[in-house]
């Protein structure tokens, strides 16, 4: 990778940020040159964003991030043309640039080369020359939803027909549109619509408090509330300098873990329900409540929301509150061992989630799968293990790793994980430093921006802040892998049965929520 | 086989009785029957969903009270809904709605659905679920416990009956 090397000789510009980062600036030119030298070095993108800088100074922009083996790199390509702003796509590239890309366009009104101009968070709730992320929009102006046919792309053929889900789905599910193209029984073609969900929220993020701002990041994704409102005081406190208190990160650390826990404990269950396996839902549903009892008890709530603030946590482990979790986390090992065995020997199981839904390990590398999804189909990322941040840089995480990339690898992996959180919560806790937790945090400094990643329990978050005037967020940008792994179900599909979808689509179980943003 | 079996036994019957048992008293004596119900995600950031789905974990074991969640709203008694409307949801949620034989109840989930909660209005958000289609409840909460939930539920049949009753005296 010659030309990067170049340009990291030319020491580029540090990001704070909870691993190590660099940004940067890209002409045109640049922009494309380096985006092929970061594809030749096998990084992989995670995530792209606009800006509208042109009350600083006349400028859009468009930023990428990858995560490369030094750390992240982030591409800051400013664009001189602000009447039709337009920028070289990534997408032949780095395919799961495509819907961030017109995710952008739809917010600012940035275009690419792409020829995919579909709306994609944007349906008809807005007008189509109306940019909601532009500094001219106004804030309080709504507007009528209107509606037009989405143009799904056509399979044609004999004996092809389409079926259309969504965006109601029938069962306790978030919305999106899915269209199946059909020979009977057998998928040829998937085609996800999604945006369904879309809040505003980085319009939302603009303006709000720094001190409050990681309230909104929380609600990204409620599954995912502790890894997202940790990227977002990551993000804060890379930028102002602050260190997070020991014990505070510890006990993040351990607040992330539960998070896995559950979200695992409830995926096996309901696979193993989507299998037609009640028994499994029962057992390892309760194995999940159980589990958020405690966080009621430890933490205060059941699930996470506003545990994480800048500077730490809100509360400390109330007494005997580490006697009482290790007594858990036992019982919780020896249940989920005599369950993990279960399903192994299950041949009814183990016929429905083998050679299902499989993702092979080129198209994983090729989409740029994240976290567990990827994992699953032999691509070795976990940034516990490949960044650590603290606590996690004294804590050896031992990455899960499958290569079938099918249902039943991805079960593989959230059994592995469950194991390897159930570890680290107990060597967390067995070696707990003291000390307070949490410090005071001080006001960032205009324009300043900075970056938090932090793997979730589907893969990583990221955060990127720019810091406002007095004490405010100028702009926030959240990310969620879901948006990568999206994508990713619908080649899993393909060539499978209709009926098995839900099982497929389980076994990624990717936010709708943190896609739609 | 005989693993199953032998997890079965070793985990014994979890539905925690005093709760469950009030409410189902109370939903026999209110319903007389079963009670269908249809969610609607209208933009929620799915941490709602997380509490609903846990009311048919065994400890809270809803179906086991006659509630059930049914896949089609053609079926339901109740939409749960949850979310700050989404525009983009918005005539998604009007279209379940009317869907919805009469007499229907609507019971919005969450801070979100109950007032807009951190999203409140915008050009994405319609804000509270009462702004687009009419509600007959709210249950705060972020995210509300399962058992608000099942209260919330069982509050809204309840209201609604004395409700109607007062109505056909009246009449």
């Amino acid at each position: 990778m010659p030309m990067m090397t170049t340009r990291f000789d030319q020491a580029p510009a540090t990001l704070p940020g909870n691993v190590h980062a660099v940004c940067i600036q890209a002409n045109a030119e640049e922009w494309l040159a380096s985006a092929k030298a970061l594809h030749g070095d096998g990084a992989r993108l995670i995530t792209l964003w606009g800006a509208d800088d042109r009350d600083r100074d006349g400028s859009f922009r468009i930023y990428a991030a990858w995560l490369q083996s030094e750390g992240i790199v982030v591409l800051e390509h400013a664009i001189e043309d602000r009447i039709n702003p337009k920028y070289m796509s990534l997408a032949p590239l780095f395919p799961a640039a495509s819907r961030m890309q017109r995710a952008v366009h739809d917010l600012l009104g940035i275009s690419t080369t792409e020829p995919d101009t579909r709306g994609w968070l944007r349906h008809d709730g807005w007008p189509e020359d109306v940019f909601p992320l532009r500094r001219d929009f106004e804030g309080a102006r709504k507007y009528p939803a209107t509606s037009s046919p989405y143009p799904f792309i056509e399979v044609e053929g004999e004996g092809v027909h389409e079926i259309a889900v969504g965006p109601v789905h029938a069962g306790i599910i978030e919305p999106g549109g899915f269209r199946f193209s059909v020979v009977g029984e057998k998928v040829l073609r998937l085609e996800e619509r999604l945006g369904y969900t879309h809040k505003g929220v980085a319009r939302l993020f603009q303006g709000t408090p720094q001190a409050s701002g990681h309230r909104l990041a929380a609600r990204l994704s409620g599954d995912s509330a502790v890894a997202f409102s940790w990227a977002w005081c990551a993000a804060l406190e890379s930028i102002t300098g602050s260190v997070c208190p020991a014990r505070a990160a510890a006990l993040r650390a351990l607040s992330l873990e539960h998070e896995r826990l559950a979200n695992h404990l409830g995926d096996l269950g309901a696979l193993g329900n989507d299998a037609g396996f009640a028994f499994g839902l029962t057992q390892f549903s309760r194995l999940k409540e159980d589990l958020l009892r405690a966080n009621a008890q430890i933490f205060g709530a059941r699930y996470l929301m506003d545990f994480i603030l800048p500077g730490g946590v809100a509360a400390d482990l109330p007494p005997l509150a580490s006697d009482q979790l290790l007594a858990q986390y036992s019982k919780l090992q020896e249940i989920v061992t005599d369950l993990r065995s279960i399903y192994d020997e299950h041949a009814g199981i183990q016929d429905r989630f083998r050679e299902t839904g499989r993702l092979n390990h080129e198209q994983a590398v090729r989409l740029g799968a994240l976290g567990l999804a990827a994992r699953a189909s032999g691509v070795a990322c976990d940034l516990r293990v490949d960044h650590p941040w603290p606590p996690y840089d004294s804590l050896q995480t031992r990455p899960a790793m499958q290569t079938a990339g099918d249902v039943a690898a991805r079960v593989q992996v959230r059994f592995d994980e469950v194991f390897e959180s159930l570890r680290l919560c107990r060597a967390l806790l067995g070696d707990i430093p003291d000390g307070p937790v949490q410090t005071a945090v001080s006001v960032a400094e205009h324009y300043r921006m900075g970056i938090g990643v932090i793997e979730g329990w589907r893969g990583p978050v990221a955060m990127v802040l720019e810091a406002g005037s007095e004490g405010t967020i100028r702009r926030c940008h959240a990310h969620d892998p879901s948006v990568q792994n999206w994508p990713l179900l619908e080649y899993a599909i393909t060539g499978n049965l209709v009926p098995d979808f839900p099982l497929i689509n389980k076994s990624f179980n990717l936010s709708y929520s943190g896609q739609d943003g | 086989m005989f693993d199953v079996l032998s997890r079965m036994v070793r985990t014994g019957i979890l539905t925690e009785a005093s709760s469950a048992q009030r409410l189902q008293k109370d939903i026999r004596s209110i319903l007389g029957r079963a009670l269908c119900i249809r969610l609607v995600d209208a933009g929620s950031c799915n941490g709602c969903e997380l509490e609903i789905h846990a009311l048919n974990n065994p400890y809270y074991n809803l179906e086991g009270l006659g509630i059930k969640f049914v896949a089609s709203p053609r079926h339901a008694d109740l939409l749960l809904v949850t979310g700050p409307v989404s525009v983009n949801m918005e005539e998604a949620l009007k279209r379940t709605y009317d869907a919805v034989p009469d007499p229907k109840l609507v019971v919005a989930v969450g801070d979100c659905g109950a007032c807009g909660g951190i999203f409140g209005t915008s050009y994405a958000s319609r804000g509270a679920v009462a702004n687009v289609i009419p509600v007959d409840h709210t249950v705060p909460g972020c995210p509300p416990a399962p058992l608000a939930i099942m209260e919330g539920i069982l509050q809204s049949v309840r209201s609604n009956l004395t409700q109607s009753h007062t109505i056909q005296r009246r009449g």
